[in-house]
Protein backbone atom coordinates (compact mmCIF):
# COMPACT_ATOMS: atom_id res chain seq x y z
CA UNK A 1 0.00 0.00 0.00
CA UNK A 2 2.40 3.05 1.31
CA UNK A 3 6.32 2.68 1.59
CA UNK A 4 5.05 3.79 5.65
CA UNK A 5 5.62 0.60 7.73
CA UNK A 6 2.84 -0.37 10.08
CA UNK A 7 3.27 0.76 13.69
CA UNK A 8 5.25 -1.69 15.97
CA UNK A 9 3.83 -4.00 18.89
CA UNK A 10 5.53 -1.71 21.03
CA UNK A 11 3.83 1.59 19.98
CA UNK A 12 0.61 0.22 19.40
CA UNK A 13 0.63 -0.89 23.51
CA UNK A 14 1.95 2.83 23.91
CA UNK A 15 -1.18 4.07 22.44
CA UNK A 16 -3.63 2.29 24.12
CA UNK A 17 -1.75 2.84 27.10
CA UNK A 18 -1.83 6.34 26.76
CA UNK A 19 -6.00 6.39 25.92
CA UNK A 20 -6.84 3.99 28.91
CA UNK A 21 -4.81 6.04 31.50
CA UNK A 22 -6.73 9.10 30.37
CA UNK A 23 -10.01 7.21 30.27
CA UNK A 24 -9.52 6.45 33.59
CA UNK A 25 -8.12 9.46 34.87
CA UNK A 26 -10.97 11.33 33.64
CA UNK A 27 -13.24 9.92 36.23
CA UNK A 28 -11.51 11.27 39.45
CA UNK A 29 -13.57 9.56 41.42
CA UNK A 30 -12.69 6.24 40.78
CA UNK A 31 -8.88 7.33 41.20
CA UNK A 32 -9.66 8.74 44.54
CA UNK A 33 -11.49 6.15 45.88
CA UNK A 34 -8.46 3.56 44.95
CA UNK A 35 -6.19 6.20 46.73
CA UNK A 36 -8.33 7.26 49.53
CA UNK A 37 -9.93 3.89 51.01
CA UNK A 38 -6.48 2.56 52.05
CA UNK A 39 -5.45 5.51 53.48
CA UNK A 40 -8.26 5.95 55.73
CA UNK A 41 -7.77 2.50 56.81
CA UNK A 42 -4.26 3.58 57.75
CA UNK A 43 -5.80 6.49 59.57
CA UNK A 44 -8.31 4.77 61.01
CA UNK A 45 -6.91 1.52 61.97
CA UNK A 46 -2.99 1.96 62.63
CA UNK A 47 -1.92 5.43 63.76
CA UNK A 48 -3.65 5.59 66.83
CA UNK A 49 -2.57 2.50 68.13
CA UNK A 50 0.75 3.65 69.59
CA UNK A 51 1.55 -0.06 69.92
CA UNK A 52 1.94 -0.50 66.37
CA UNK A 53 2.17 2.57 64.76
CA UNK A 54 5.46 2.83 67.44
CA UNK A 55 6.73 -0.24 66.84
CA UNK A 56 9.05 -0.08 63.64
CA UNK A 57 8.48 -3.72 62.68
CA UNK A 58 5.04 -3.53 63.53
CA UNK A 59 3.89 -0.50 61.33
CA UNK A 60 6.10 -1.56 58.60
CA UNK A 61 3.87 -4.79 58.48
CA UNK A 62 0.70 -2.63 58.67
CA UNK A 63 1.84 0.03 55.97
CA UNK A 64 2.26 -3.66 53.57
CA UNK A 65 -1.04 -5.18 54.89
CA UNK A 66 -2.81 -1.83 53.61
CA UNK A 67 -0.15 -1.70 50.31
CA UNK A 68 -1.50 -5.48 49.52
CA UNK A 69 -5.06 -4.59 49.96
CA UNK A 70 -4.60 -1.43 47.96
CA UNK A 71 -3.61 -3.79 45.29
CA UNK A 72 -5.55 -6.38 45.36
CA UNK A 73 -8.84 -4.36 45.48
CA UNK A 74 -7.36 -2.01 42.74
CA UNK A 75 -6.61 -4.90 40.35
CA UNK A 76 -9.84 -6.71 41.17
CA UNK A 77 -11.80 -3.94 40.69
CA UNK A 78 -9.71 -2.28 37.32
CA UNK A 79 -10.27 -5.47 35.78
CA UNK A 80 -13.40 -7.19 37.56
CA UNK A 81 -15.37 -4.38 36.62
CA UNK A 82 -13.30 -2.54 34.13
CA UNK A 83 -13.21 -5.50 31.32
CA UNK A 84 -16.86 -6.37 31.90
CA UNK A 85 -18.01 -3.12 31.57
CA UNK A 86 -16.08 -2.67 28.07
CA UNK A 87 -17.14 -5.73 27.20
CA UNK A 88 -20.70 -3.91 27.26
CA UNK A 89 -19.91 -0.82 25.25
CA UNK A 90 -20.45 -0.89 21.17
CA UNK A 91 -16.91 0.65 21.16
CA UNK A 92 -15.56 -2.43 21.89
CA UNK A 93 -16.01 -4.60 19.06
CA UNK A 94 -14.70 -1.11 16.63
CA UNK A 95 -11.35 -1.53 18.69
CA UNK A 96 -10.93 -4.70 17.83
CA UNK A 97 -12.13 -4.21 14.26
CA UNK A 98 -8.68 -1.48 14.09
CA UNK A 99 -5.40 -3.41 12.94
CA UNK A 100 -4.09 -4.54 16.04
CA UNK A 101 -4.00 -7.93 17.92
CA UNK A 102 -6.02 -8.31 21.33
CA UNK A 103 -2.22 -8.17 23.09
CA UNK A 104 -1.60 -4.49 22.48
CA UNK A 105 -4.38 -3.97 24.31
CA UNK A 106 -4.05 -6.77 27.36
CA UNK A 107 -0.45 -5.58 27.78
CA UNK A 108 -1.57 -1.83 27.89
CA UNK A 109 -4.56 -2.73 30.33
CA UNK A 110 -2.35 -4.57 32.75
CA UNK A 111 0.34 -1.59 32.58
CA UNK A 112 -2.32 0.48 33.28
CA UNK A 113 -3.68 -1.07 36.51
CA UNK A 114 0.10 -1.54 37.48
CA UNK A 115 0.17 2.58 37.38
CA UNK A 116 -2.88 3.35 39.10
CA UNK A 117 -1.92 0.49 41.86
CA UNK A 118 1.24 2.31 42.89
CA UNK A 119 -0.95 5.35 42.97
CA UNK A 120 -2.63 3.79 45.72
CA UNK A 121 0.27 2.91 47.47
CA UNK A 122 1.66 6.34 47.26
CA UNK A 123 -0.06 7.97 50.62
CA UNK A 124 0.29 4.90 52.55
CA UNK A 125 3.78 4.93 52.29
CA UNK A 126 3.85 8.73 52.94
CA UNK A 127 1.53 8.16 55.91
CA UNK A 128 3.27 5.46 57.37
CA UNK A 129 6.62 7.61 57.14
CA UNK A 130 5.39 11.11 58.85
CA UNK A 131 2.75 9.54 61.35
CA UNK A 132 4.09 6.25 62.45
CA UNK A 133 7.49 4.81 62.75
CA UNK A 134 7.87 2.44 60.24
CA UNK A 135 11.35 2.53 58.53
CA UNK A 136 12.58 0.55 55.47
CA UNK A 137 15.97 1.70 53.71
CA UNK A 138 15.68 2.71 50.18
CA UNK A 139 17.31 -0.59 48.87
CA UNK A 140 14.41 -2.33 50.72
CA UNK A 141 11.61 -0.07 49.55
CA UNK A 142 12.54 -0.91 45.89
CA UNK A 143 12.63 -4.55 46.31
CA UNK A 144 8.72 -3.89 48.67
CA UNK A 145 7.83 -2.16 45.37
CA UNK A 146 9.61 -4.92 42.55
CA UNK A 147 7.20 -7.62 45.29
CA UNK A 148 4.09 -5.70 45.21
CA UNK A 149 3.95 -5.23 40.75
CA UNK A 150 4.80 -9.03 41.26
CA UNK A 151 2.29 -10.08 44.08
CA UNK A 152 -0.33 -7.66 41.98
CA UNK A 153 0.22 -10.57 38.89
CA UNK A 154 -2.27 -13.67 39.88
CA UNK A 155 -4.86 -10.58 41.56
CA UNK A 156 -4.74 -9.09 37.98
CA UNK A 157 -5.65 -12.24 36.90
CA UNK A 158 -8.11 -13.01 38.92
CA UNK A 159 -10.05 -9.79 37.81
CA UNK A 160 -9.72 -10.02 34.06
CA UNK A 161 -11.27 -14.20 34.65
CA UNK A 162 -14.35 -12.23 36.47
CA UNK A 163 -14.40 -9.14 33.84
CA UNK A 164 -14.05 -11.44 30.53
CA UNK A 165 -16.54 -14.15 32.24
CA UNK A 166 -19.49 -11.99 33.49
CA UNK A 167 -21.71 -8.84 32.94
CA UNK A 168 -20.63 -5.55 34.76
CA UNK A 169 -23.69 -5.92 36.96
CA UNK A 170 -22.89 -9.10 37.82
CA UNK A 171 -18.82 -8.67 38.48
CA UNK A 172 -19.52 -6.02 41.20
CA UNK A 173 -20.92 -8.08 43.45
CA UNK A 174 -18.26 -11.61 42.70
CA UNK A 175 -15.47 -8.90 43.52
CA UNK A 176 -16.76 -7.67 46.31
CA UNK A 177 -17.35 -11.03 47.98
CA UNK A 178 -14.31 -12.29 47.17
CA UNK A 179 -12.12 -9.44 47.99
CA UNK A 180 -13.41 -9.94 51.58
CA UNK A 181 -11.92 -13.24 52.38
CA UNK A 182 -8.89 -12.69 50.25
CA UNK A 183 -8.74 -9.01 52.61
CA UNK A 184 -8.99 -11.15 55.82
CA UNK A 185 -6.61 -13.95 54.76
CA UNK A 186 -4.12 -10.99 54.21
CA UNK A 187 -4.28 -9.36 57.76
CA UNK A 188 -6.16 -6.62 57.14
CA UNK A 189 -8.77 -6.81 60.18
CA UNK A 190 -6.34 -9.04 62.21
CA UNK A 191 -2.54 -9.45 62.12
CA UNK A 192 -1.74 -13.17 61.14
CA UNK A 193 0.15 -13.83 64.36
CA UNK A 194 -2.92 -13.62 66.14
CA UNK A 195 -4.88 -16.32 64.14
CA UNK A 196 -5.58 -19.81 65.08
CA UNK A 197 -3.57 -22.44 63.99
CA UNK A 198 -5.91 -24.30 61.91
CA UNK A 199 -7.17 -20.61 60.55
CA UNK A 200 -3.43 -19.64 59.76
CA UNK A 201 -2.59 -22.75 57.68
CA UNK A 202 -5.54 -22.25 55.39
CA UNK A 203 -4.66 -18.55 55.02
CA UNK A 204 -1.00 -19.44 53.96
CA UNK A 205 -2.43 -21.38 50.97
CA UNK A 206 -4.24 -17.78 50.02
CA UNK A 207 -2.41 -15.70 47.68
CA UNK A 208 -2.95 -12.58 49.56
CA UNK A 209 -1.08 -14.48 52.89
CA UNK A 210 1.63 -15.33 50.50
CA UNK A 211 1.96 -11.88 49.13
CA UNK A 212 1.33 -10.47 52.10
CA UNK A 213 4.63 -12.07 53.76
CA UNK A 214 6.26 -11.74 51.00
CA UNK A 215 6.15 -8.19 51.36
CA UNK A 216 6.38 -8.13 54.71
CA UNK A 217 9.65 -9.98 54.48
CA UNK A 218 11.46 -7.74 51.58
CA UNK A 219 10.53 -4.59 53.57
CA UNK A 220 11.43 -5.46 57.02
CA UNK A 221 13.56 -8.73 56.79
CA UNK A 222 11.74 -10.80 58.67
CA UNK A 223 11.75 -14.51 57.54
CA UNK A 224 8.78 -15.44 55.71
CA UNK A 225 7.33 -19.59 55.34
CA UNK A 226 8.93 -21.74 53.09
CA UNK A 227 6.06 -22.26 50.93
CA UNK A 228 5.15 -18.54 50.20
CA UNK A 229 6.52 -18.41 46.88
CA UNK A 230 5.17 -21.84 45.52
CA UNK A 231 2.05 -20.65 46.74
CA UNK A 232 2.24 -17.61 45.15
CA UNK A 233 3.35 -19.01 41.65
CA UNK A 234 0.93 -21.93 42.29
CA UNK A 235 -2.22 -19.38 41.88
CA UNK A 236 -0.65 -16.95 39.92
CA UNK A 237 -0.39 -20.11 37.16
CA UNK A 238 -4.22 -21.24 37.89
CA UNK A 239 -5.18 -18.00 37.24
CA UNK A 240 -3.71 -17.46 34.27
CA UNK A 241 -5.13 -20.46 32.77
CA UNK A 242 -8.81 -19.06 34.09
CA UNK A 243 -8.36 -16.17 32.68
CA UNK A 244 -7.23 -17.36 29.52
CA UNK A 245 -10.18 -19.59 29.74
CA UNK A 246 -12.66 -16.64 30.27
CA UNK A 247 -11.11 -14.41 27.03
CA UNK A 248 -11.91 -17.73 25.15
CA UNK A 249 -14.97 -18.48 25.96
CA UNK A 250 -16.21 -14.66 25.49
CA UNK A 251 -14.81 -14.66 21.95
CA UNK A 252 -16.80 -17.93 21.28
CA UNK A 253 -19.24 -16.42 22.94
CA UNK A 254 -19.36 -12.69 20.86
CA UNK A 255 -17.28 -13.62 17.60
CA UNK A 256 -17.72 -16.98 16.55
CA UNK B 1 -13.33 -1.74 -12.43
CA UNK B 2 -11.75 -3.86 -15.16
CA UNK B 3 -12.64 -7.99 -14.84
CA UNK B 4 -8.74 -8.12 -14.08
CA UNK B 5 -8.46 -6.11 -10.72
CA UNK B 6 -8.50 -8.40 -7.92
CA UNK B 7 -11.39 -8.19 -6.35
CA UNK B 8 -11.16 -5.82 -2.40
CA UNK B 9 -13.37 -7.82 -0.68
CA UNK B 10 -13.83 -11.47 -1.78
CA UNK B 11 -16.53 -13.79 -0.27
CA UNK B 12 -16.74 -17.50 -1.89
CA UNK B 13 -19.73 -19.91 -1.00
CA UNK B 14 -19.98 -18.80 2.39
CA UNK B 15 -22.01 -20.20 5.03
CA UNK B 16 -22.56 -19.05 8.78
CA UNK B 17 -24.44 -20.53 11.48
CA UNK B 18 -25.82 -19.28 14.90
CA UNK B 19 -27.18 -22.61 16.39
CA UNK B 20 -29.43 -23.72 13.80
CA UNK B 21 -30.04 -20.42 12.47
CA UNK B 22 -28.47 -20.06 9.20
CA UNK B 23 -27.22 -16.21 8.90
CA UNK B 24 -25.30 -16.71 5.78
CA UNK B 25 -26.08 -19.43 2.95
CA UNK B 26 -23.49 -20.03 0.80
CA UNK B 27 -23.57 -16.26 -0.47
CA UNK B 28 -20.89 -15.25 -2.87
CA UNK B 29 -19.59 -11.65 -3.72
CA UNK B 30 -17.11 -9.62 -5.03
CA UNK B 31 -16.49 -6.10 -4.65
CA UNK B 32 -14.08 -4.70 -7.24
CA UNK B 33 -11.45 -1.39 -6.72
CA UNK B 34 -13.94 1.79 -6.56
CA UNK B 35 -16.94 0.28 -6.32
CA UNK B 36 -20.21 2.16 -4.14
CA UNK B 37 -22.36 -0.97 -3.18
CA UNK B 38 -25.12 -0.68 -1.11
CA UNK B 39 -26.05 -3.83 0.82
CA UNK B 40 -30.40 -3.73 1.51
CA UNK B 41 -31.94 -6.80 3.54
CA UNK B 42 -35.02 -6.63 6.17
CA UNK B 43 -33.19 -7.32 9.69
CA UNK B 44 -31.88 -10.44 10.46
CA UNK B 45 -31.23 -11.08 6.65
CA UNK B 46 -27.86 -11.23 7.08
CA UNK B 47 -26.49 -8.12 6.48
CA UNK B 48 -24.83 -7.37 9.99
CA UNK B 49 -23.07 -11.12 9.91
CA UNK B 50 -21.44 -10.29 6.31
CA UNK B 51 -20.09 -7.17 7.55
CA UNK B 52 -18.66 -8.83 10.57
CA UNK B 53 -16.76 -11.61 8.40
CA UNK B 54 -15.61 -8.87 5.95
CA UNK B 55 -14.02 -7.06 9.09
CA UNK B 56 -12.56 -9.77 10.59
CA UNK B 57 -14.85 -10.15 13.95
CA UNK B 58 -16.29 -13.27 12.85
CA UNK B 59 -15.13 -16.52 10.45
CA UNK B 60 -17.30 -18.12 8.25
CA UNK B 61 -18.54 -22.19 9.00
CA UNK B 62 -17.57 -22.63 5.69
CA UNK B 63 -15.92 -20.50 2.31
CA UNK B 64 -13.31 -17.96 2.35
CA UNK B 65 -13.78 -14.50 3.08
CA UNK B 66 -10.45 -12.12 1.23
CA UNK B 67 -9.95 -8.33 2.28
CA UNK B 68 -7.18 -7.12 -0.47
CA UNK B 69 -6.28 -10.68 -0.70
CA UNK B 70 -5.56 -11.48 2.63
CA UNK B 71 -7.70 -13.24 5.39
CA UNK B 72 -9.71 -10.16 7.68
CA UNK B 73 -8.97 -12.15 10.51
CA UNK B 74 -5.22 -10.77 10.58
CA UNK B 75 -4.72 -7.39 12.08
CA UNK B 76 -2.12 -6.49 9.26
CA UNK B 77 -5.41 -7.06 6.04
CA UNK B 78 -7.24 -4.87 8.43
CA UNK B 79 -5.04 -1.88 7.88
CA UNK B 80 -6.91 -1.40 4.43
CA UNK B 81 -10.39 -1.60 5.50
CA UNK B 82 -12.32 1.58 7.26
CA UNK B 83 -14.93 1.16 10.15
CA UNK B 84 -17.32 2.96 11.59
CA UNK B 85 -18.13 2.71 15.76
CA UNK B 86 -21.96 2.96 16.72
CA UNK B 87 -22.28 6.73 17.78
CA UNK B 88 -23.59 5.15 21.08
CA UNK B 89 -20.32 3.57 21.76
CA UNK B 90 -17.34 6.26 21.62
CA UNK B 91 -15.65 6.95 24.60
CA UNK B 92 -17.39 9.13 26.77
CA UNK B 93 -14.42 10.71 28.51
CA UNK B 94 -11.91 10.96 25.29
CA UNK B 95 -12.06 13.93 23.73
CA UNK B 96 -12.96 14.29 19.75
CA UNK B 97 -9.28 14.86 19.35
CA UNK B 98 -8.11 12.18 21.18
CA UNK B 99 -9.97 9.24 19.76
CA UNK B 100 -9.26 10.78 16.10
CA UNK B 101 -5.55 10.01 17.22
CA UNK B 102 -6.03 7.01 18.57
CA UNK B 103 -7.59 5.63 15.77
CA UNK B 104 -5.36 7.24 13.24
CA UNK B 105 -2.46 5.71 15.50
CA UNK B 106 -3.22 1.99 14.37
CA UNK B 107 -2.30 3.26 10.72
CA UNK B 108 0.94 3.38 8.58
CA UNK B 109 -0.32 6.40 6.69
CA UNK B 110 -2.86 8.38 8.66
CA UNK B 111 -4.81 11.20 7.90
CA UNK B 112 -3.88 14.50 10.17
CA UNK B 113 -6.40 14.82 12.96
CA UNK B 114 -6.68 18.60 12.44
CA UNK B 115 -7.23 18.11 8.46
CA UNK B 116 -10.04 15.18 9.17
CA UNK B 117 -11.93 17.47 11.78
CA UNK B 118 -11.83 20.51 9.16
CA UNK B 119 -13.55 18.36 6.59
CA UNK B 120 -16.00 17.07 8.71
CA UNK B 121 -16.91 19.82 10.20
CA UNK B 122 -15.79 19.24 13.45
CA UNK B 123 -12.52 21.49 13.86
CA UNK B 124 -14.03 23.55 16.27
CA UNK B 125 -14.93 20.49 18.73
CA UNK B 126 -11.86 19.21 18.69
CA UNK B 127 -11.52 19.94 23.01
CA UNK B 128 -15.21 18.48 23.33
CA UNK B 129 -15.43 15.19 25.18
CA UNK B 130 -17.56 13.03 22.68
CA UNK B 131 -19.83 12.58 26.00
CA UNK B 132 -21.03 15.62 25.17
CA UNK B 133 -21.32 15.82 21.31
CA UNK B 134 -25.11 15.70 20.32
CA UNK B 135 -26.18 12.96 17.97
CA UNK B 136 -25.55 14.58 14.66
CA UNK B 137 -21.78 15.43 15.46
CA UNK B 138 -20.84 11.81 16.78
CA UNK B 139 -22.27 10.26 13.73
CA UNK B 140 -20.11 12.67 11.37
CA UNK B 141 -17.40 11.78 13.83
CA UNK B 142 -18.40 7.72 13.44
CA UNK B 143 -17.71 8.13 9.74
CA UNK B 144 -14.41 10.49 10.28
CA UNK B 145 -13.28 7.56 12.23
CA UNK B 146 -13.53 5.38 8.93
CA UNK B 147 -11.64 7.49 7.04
CA UNK B 148 -8.74 8.34 8.92
CA UNK B 149 -6.32 5.65 7.79
CA UNK B 150 -6.65 5.87 4.04
CA UNK B 151 -8.67 2.63 3.47
CA UNK B 152 -9.21 0.90 0.08
CA UNK B 153 -12.37 0.05 1.49
CA UNK B 154 -14.84 1.50 3.85
CA UNK B 155 -18.01 -0.28 5.48
CA UNK B 156 -20.62 1.87 6.45
CA UNK B 157 -23.37 0.01 9.11
CA UNK B 158 -26.63 2.90 8.65
CA UNK B 159 -24.22 5.85 8.55
CA UNK B 160 -26.74 8.37 8.64
CA UNK B 161 -29.31 6.90 11.09
CA UNK B 162 -31.13 9.18 13.20
CA UNK B 163 -29.68 12.36 11.24
CA UNK B 164 -31.42 15.39 10.24
CA UNK B 165 -31.32 16.75 6.26
CA UNK B 166 -28.48 18.75 6.54
CA UNK B 167 -26.30 16.34 8.16
CA UNK B 168 -26.86 14.08 6.15
CA UNK B 169 -26.03 15.68 3.15
CA UNK B 170 -23.16 16.56 4.74
CA UNK B 171 -22.26 12.90 5.09
CA UNK B 172 -23.44 11.76 1.86
CA UNK B 173 -20.88 14.50 0.53
CA UNK B 174 -17.86 13.11 2.17
CA UNK B 175 -18.45 9.56 0.69
CA UNK B 176 -19.30 10.80 -2.55
CA UNK B 177 -15.78 12.45 -2.29
CA UNK B 178 -14.14 9.36 -0.76
CA UNK B 179 -15.48 7.28 -3.81
CA UNK B 180 -14.17 9.72 -5.93
CA UNK B 181 -11.14 9.86 -4.99
CA UNK B 182 -11.08 6.17 -5.76
CA UNK B 183 -12.65 4.41 -2.87
CA UNK B 184 -14.51 1.35 -2.53
CA UNK B 185 -17.69 1.89 0.06
CA UNK B 186 -19.93 -1.07 0.64
CA UNK B 187 -22.92 0.65 2.71
CA UNK B 188 -25.87 -1.03 4.44
CA UNK B 189 -28.72 1.30 5.13
CA UNK B 190 -32.52 1.13 6.45
CA UNK B 191 -33.14 4.31 4.12
CA UNK B 192 -33.79 2.79 0.93
CA UNK B 193 -33.24 6.75 -0.75
CA UNK B 194 -29.74 6.97 0.90
CA UNK B 195 -28.97 4.05 -0.96
CA UNK B 196 -30.84 5.19 -3.83
CA UNK B 197 -28.83 8.22 -3.78
CA UNK B 198 -25.02 7.14 -3.14
CA UNK B 199 -25.02 3.20 -4.87
CA UNK B 200 -23.56 2.26 -8.01
CA UNK B 201 -24.35 -1.52 -7.27
CA UNK B 202 -26.71 -3.47 -5.18
CA UNK B 203 -27.11 -6.40 -3.40
CA UNK B 204 -30.42 -7.50 -1.99
CA UNK B 205 -29.86 -10.13 0.64
CA UNK B 206 -32.92 -11.72 2.78
CA UNK B 207 -32.85 -15.40 4.94
CA UNK B 208 -28.91 -15.27 4.26
CA UNK B 209 -29.20 -15.43 0.63
CA UNK B 210 -28.34 -12.71 -2.14
CA UNK B 211 -31.58 -12.34 -3.68
CA UNK B 212 -30.30 -9.68 -6.38
CA UNK B 213 -27.12 -8.56 -7.11
CA UNK B 214 -26.70 -5.39 -10.41
CA UNK B 215 -26.46 -2.21 -11.12
CA UNK B 216 -29.37 0.27 -9.45
CA UNK B 217 -30.75 0.67 -13.09
CA UNK B 218 -31.20 -3.02 -13.66
CA UNK B 219 -32.32 -3.72 -10.58
CA UNK B 220 -34.72 -0.76 -10.79
CA UNK B 221 -36.21 -2.15 -14.07
CA UNK B 222 -36.63 -5.31 -12.66
CA UNK B 223 -39.83 -4.22 -11.27
CA UNK B 224 -40.87 -4.18 -14.61
CA UNK B 225 -43.56 -1.39 -13.66
CA UNK B 226 -43.70 2.19 -14.81
CA UNK B 227 -45.54 5.23 -13.07
CA UNK B 228 -47.60 7.26 -14.93
CA UNK B 229 -49.54 10.32 -12.89
CA UNK B 230 -52.61 12.27 -14.11
CA UNK B 231 -54.53 14.57 -12.90
CA UNK B 232 -58.03 14.09 -13.79
CA UNK B 233 -62.04 14.08 -12.72
CA UNK B 234 -62.31 11.71 -15.53
CA UNK B 235 -61.83 8.06 -13.82
CA UNK B 236 -63.48 6.27 -11.81
CA UNK B 237 -62.12 4.83 -8.50
CA UNK B 238 -58.65 3.07 -8.31
CA UNK B 239 -60.42 -0.34 -8.05
CA UNK B 240 -62.56 0.42 -11.19
CA UNK B 241 -59.61 1.86 -13.64
CA UNK B 242 -57.94 -1.20 -14.07
CA UNK B 243 -61.22 -2.24 -16.27
CA UNK B 244 -61.77 1.15 -17.83
CA UNK B 245 -57.87 1.62 -19.17
CA UNK B 246 -56.47 -1.93 -20.19
CA UNK B 247 -52.81 -1.60 -19.91
CA UNK B 248 -53.55 -0.38 -15.99
CA UNK B 249 -52.37 -3.27 -13.54
CA UNK B 250 -52.95 -1.38 -10.41
CA UNK B 251 -53.94 2.28 -9.03
CA UNK B 252 -54.24 5.01 -6.76
CA UNK B 253 -55.56 8.05 -6.25
CA UNK B 254 -55.81 11.23 -3.90
CA UNK B 255 -57.84 14.11 -4.98
CA UNK B 256 -57.66 14.41 -8.64
CA UNK B 257 -54.58 12.88 -8.91
CA UNK B 258 -53.79 9.26 -10.25
CA UNK B 259 -50.81 7.09 -10.25
CA UNK B 260 -51.03 4.41 -12.49
CA UNK B 261 -48.86 1.32 -13.11
CA UNK B 262 -48.46 -0.33 -16.20
CA UNK B 263 -45.92 -2.32 -17.55
CA UNK B 264 -45.86 -0.36 -21.05
CA UNK B 265 -46.18 3.09 -19.90
CA UNK B 266 -45.75 3.86 -23.78
CA UNK B 267 -49.02 2.21 -24.97
CA UNK B 268 -50.92 3.40 -21.51
CA UNK B 269 -50.31 7.34 -23.07
CA UNK B 270 -51.58 6.16 -26.31
CA UNK B 271 -54.43 4.65 -24.44
CA UNK B 272 -55.05 7.34 -22.75
CA UNK B 273 -54.87 9.97 -25.45
CA UNK B 274 -56.95 8.25 -27.53
CA UNK B 275 -59.58 7.52 -25.30
CA UNK B 276 -60.34 11.30 -24.91
CA UNK B 277 -59.82 11.37 -21.15
CA UNK B 278 -59.00 15.00 -20.36
CA UNK B 279 -56.14 15.68 -18.12
CA UNK B 280 -53.44 17.76 -17.35
CA UNK B 281 -49.53 17.26 -15.68
CA UNK B 282 -48.98 13.96 -17.04
CA UNK B 283 -45.68 12.12 -15.83
CA UNK B 284 -44.10 9.36 -16.36
CA UNK B 285 -41.63 7.62 -13.71
CA UNK B 286 -39.43 4.46 -12.90
CA UNK B 287 -40.22 2.34 -9.78
CA UNK B 288 -38.36 3.19 -6.93
CA UNK B 289 -35.63 1.18 -5.13
CA UNK B 290 -38.41 0.82 -2.55
CA UNK B 291 -40.85 -0.81 -4.90
CA UNK B 292 -38.05 -2.92 -6.18
CA UNK B 293 -37.05 -3.77 -3.03
CA UNK B 294 -40.31 -5.19 -1.73
CA UNK B 295 -41.00 -7.49 -4.51
CA UNK B 296 -37.85 -8.80 -4.07
CA UNK B 297 -38.33 -9.52 -0.57
CA UNK B 298 -41.67 -10.41 0.62
CA UNK B 299 -42.10 -13.40 2.07
CA UNK B 300 -44.57 -16.25 0.90
CA UNK B 301 -45.10 -17.13 4.15
CA UNK B 302 -44.10 -16.61 7.97
CA UNK B 303 -41.01 -18.70 8.41
CA UNK B 304 -40.89 -19.71 11.79
CA UNK B 305 -36.96 -20.38 12.00
CA UNK B 306 -36.40 -16.71 11.04
CA UNK B 307 -36.51 -13.71 13.81
CA UNK B 308 -36.27 -11.02 10.54
CA UNK B 309 -38.95 -8.54 11.20
CA UNK B 310 -41.10 -8.56 8.05
CA UNK B 311 -40.61 -6.00 5.22
CA UNK B 312 -43.43 -2.88 6.03
CA UNK B 313 -46.49 -3.77 3.78
CA UNK B 314 -46.26 -2.81 0.11
CA UNK B 315 -48.19 -0.27 -2.15
CA UNK B 316 -49.59 0.99 1.29
CA UNK B 317 -47.87 3.98 0.75
CA UNK B 318 -47.07 5.29 -2.99
CA UNK B 319 -45.10 8.08 -2.30
CA UNK B 320 -43.02 7.36 0.12
CA UNK B 321 -41.41 10.12 2.22
CA UNK B 322 -37.57 10.22 1.62
CA UNK B 323 -37.41 8.98 5.59
CA UNK B 324 -39.40 5.98 4.98
CA UNK B 325 -37.95 3.14 6.42
CA UNK B 326 -37.66 -0.33 5.41
CA UNK B 327 -37.80 -1.66 9.35
CA UNK B 328 -39.91 -0.39 12.38
CA UNK B 329 -36.87 -1.57 14.39
CA UNK B 330 -33.90 -0.33 13.72
CA UNK B 331 -31.44 -1.56 16.51
CA UNK B 332 -28.98 -4.37 15.74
Amino acid sequence: MTSTVTPSAVSLTWLHLKYQFLETVRVPIAVLGNLLFPALAMFFFVVPQEEVAGDPVMATMAVASLGLFAICSASLFTYGLGVAEDRGLPFDPFVRSLPAGPTPRMVARVLNGAIFSLFGVVPLVLIGWLFTDATVTGRQLLTGIVVLLVVSVPFVLLGMAIGYSLSAKAALPVVQVILFPLAFADGLFMPPMFFPDWLAVISQATPTRAGRDLLVGALTGEPVYALAWPVLLAWTALLAALAVVAYRRDEGRRFR
Amino acid sequence: MTVTDEPVVAVRGVTRRFNDVVALDDVSLDIAPGELVGLLGPNGAGKSTLLSLVSGQRKPDSGVVRLCGQDPRLASARATLGLTPQETGLPATLKVREVVDFVAGHYPDPVRTPVLLEQFGLADLAGRQTGGLSGGQRRRLAVALSLVGRPSIILLDEPTTGLDVAGRQTLWAAIREYHASGGTVLLTSHYLEEVQALAHRVVVIDEGVVRADDTMEQILERVGLRRVVLHTTGLPAPDAVPARLTGVVRASQEGDRYELYTPDADALVREIVTSGLVFHGLEVRGATLEEAFEQMVTHPAADLHRRSAPADPPAADPAPSPSHRVNQDGAR
